[in-house]
């Protein structure tokens, strides 16, 4: 009776799962083996997109290497100065409640509009980014999107704006520390930079775990501002991120069969970066629960 | 407080004087940080406030509206006919609100399964629920499109709205989170008056879930209204767009007007940022409550 109950319950989900994801997932398989375009019946072709991938793509190595250096340049920087903010915002001042808003609301900010507003503060010549740099004596600052090095890191840069959602992460990890190590700690004389090191980065550190994972995947998922900036006029091929590449070939070329086997490649390099680093996780990631209990 | 009086290697005095400047220095960067938000929004009003004609960068650069005051541009942003705001902003509403029967309506039911019944399997249909939020929509991106493209759903909201209708991983882990909370004499007590397994979850349980509720109808607000992905795929027709895909058409034209591309902006960035001012506990709260169980 409770058993028959809970699977009529369990039925949007269970019916969801077979043709919402398990169905497409293995029909995904499928089409990246073949031609599919919509106005024909999809052919087999093989491995065909896979090899055209690897020889005959050139963007298939622009889009992933920009992902790529995003990846590198983005995860790290983003996680310190969210760390770091979040320290600041974790101190106990007057009025602190005042700034925490203040400094979060970008994070609710759709990328688009974020995209569309950087793009006029950076503009390389007018901008108000520009102008700033000048006033302190940079008489030629970076083109930023218009240029080939500096699109990238004024991407990165820009999103540093928004860094709030992952401060608020950060901040409840370090709300969720018990009080009593700290006074511990201080009783046995320690310093803050010795409180730093051996409580709270200890302490923090599956939250910098989570906050590493999340970064991960959110950084191979770039698509929003990445696609308003590319059609106003960032450099050619240098906002080129990956999904923006796969969804160029599957929805504006229609050549569904091709974007399949560009996502199959996606997911597989970013569950290899995933599984890398739950693997070291072992030896950095340390959970109270392993001693107390 | 950086510098403890627990470390006596020079006079207190010393200390006191340290603490004072670290406490400066803490205002002086969250001021400065609080500038580095703010400016630019108020920059980007500044010029949606100004007459079309009138030099949009100045310099220097002009933070706060002071000589014009154009609301022309927000209402022309709203009214125009080759893209009307209002129109794409009831359009961005009603994949909301679908969305919202939608995951309300799935997400509790399937919720309250695993929270408040037993059953075989419970363990490792549960297991595989965590699983499915690791799967990537990349890959179910295509499929999914060329399914609902032969059910003739291309161009129409359905298949914005209509998957929502089968459970989100996400937010069942949630509700059920919060659900697993209540006390199981609740049930007991209510089976014992006669009440049936729906009549538990409707009568009893959901009442009290509203909290979460809320934080999931948040959550959900922020990604019908910043989803640029979905609706590019799906929509075909300037009426049915959504303000996302109107904003990011308007901006990437050869030359739009500024003035009315920042008022769309503003009008792109207003709604959740009200929601956030109004739901502001709830939102840190959600975001918080999944970074610590994640």
């Amino acid at each position: 009776m409770e058993e028959r109950a809970a699977y009529l319950f369990l039925l949007p989900w269970l019916i969801g799962v077979v043709f919402l994801l398990a169905g497409p997932i293995i029909a995904s398989v499928f089409i990246s083996f073949t031609k599919w375009n919509l106005s024909a019946p999809p052919t087999w072709i093989g491995l065909e997109n896979y090899r055209r991938m690897l020889f005959d793509d050139p963007d298939f190595y622009r889009s992933m290497g920009v992902t790529l250096r995003y990846t590198i340049m983005s995860v790290p920087l983003y996680m310190v100065v969210g760390l770091a903010l979040a320290l600041l915002l974790n101190q106990k001042l007057k009025g602190m409640n005042f700034f925490r808003t203040i400094l979060f609301m970008p994070s609710v900010i759709a990328g688009t509009a974020v995209a569309v507003l950087w793009s006029m503060l950076l503009n390389p010549d007018v901008g108000v980014v520009n102008q700033i740099l000048r006033f302190i004596g940079i008489a030629n600052p970076p083109r930023w999107l218009s240029s080939n090095e500096w699109a990238l890191p004024a991407y990165v840069l820009m999103g540093l704006w928004s860094i709030g959602g992952g401060v608020i992460i950060y901040l409840a990890g370090l709300q969720n520390i018990p009080p009593h190590l700290y006074e511990a700690a201080e009783i046995d004389g320690a310093n803050s930079a010795q409180k730093f090191l051996h409580i709270t980065l200890p302490m923090l550190t599956p939250t910098i775990f989570f906050t590493l994972i999340t970064s991960l995947v959110g950084a191979f998922q770039v698509f929003d501002g990445a696609y308003v900036l590319n059609g106003r006029g960032a450099r050619r091929g240098a906002l080129l991120f990956y999904l923006l590449h796969l969804y160029n070939e599957g929805f504006r070329g229609a050549r569904f069969g091709y974007a399949s086997a560009l996502a199959w490649v996606l997911v597989i390099l970013a569950a290899a970066a995933i599984i890398i680093t739950f693997r070291t996780s072992e030896r950095w990631v340390y959970y109270e629960a392993d001693t107390e209990r | 407080m950086l510098f403890t009086r627990r470390q006596h290697y020079f006079p207190p005095v010393i200390y006191r004087l340290l603490n004072g400047l670290s406490t400066t220095i803490q205002y002086l960067l969250l001021v400065a940080l609080s500038g580095f938000v703010l400016m630019p929004i108020g920059w980007m009003l500044t010029v949606a406030l100004k007459p079309t004609g009138v030099p949009v960068f100045t310099i220097p650069p002009e933070w706060f509206p002071t000589r014009y005051w154009e609301w022309k541009n927000f209402t022309d942003a709203l009214l125009t006919p080759t893209r009307p705001f209002l129109t794409y902003t009831l359009n961005t509403l009603v994949i909301f609100l679908g969305n919202s029967v939608g995951t309300l309506f799935s997400c509790s039911l399937v919720a309250f399964a695993f929270a408040r019944l037993r059953f075989r399997g419970s363990d490792f249909l549960f297991n595989f629920l965590i699983i499915t939020m690791l799967i990537p929509w990349q890959v179910l991106m295509i499929p999914q499109f060329l399914m609902f493209h032969r059910l003739g759903w291309y161009g129409t909201y359905l298949p914005l709205i209509v998957p929502s209708f089968f459970g989100n991983a996400f937010n069942i882990f949630l509700i059920r989170q919060y659900m697993r909370t209540f006390p199981k004499e609740l049930d007991d007590a209510a089976r014992i008056d006669g009440c049936n397994y729906f009549q538990i979850y409707w009568h009893i349980i959901l009442p009290l879930c509203i909290p979460v509720l809320t934080v999931v109808v948040v959550f959900l607000f922020l990604g019908s209204w910043g989803d640029l992905l979905g609706p590019l795929i799906y929509l075909d027709n300037n009426r049915k767009f959504t303000v996302a895909i109107g904003l990011a058409n308007f901006a990437t034209r050869a030359n739009p007007n500024n003035n009315q591309l920042m008022a769309a902006n503003l009008i792109m960035m207003l709604p959740p940022m009200v929601i956030y001012f109004f739901a502001q506990d709830k939102l840190i709260g959600g975001i918080a409550s999944v970074g610590l169980k994640g």
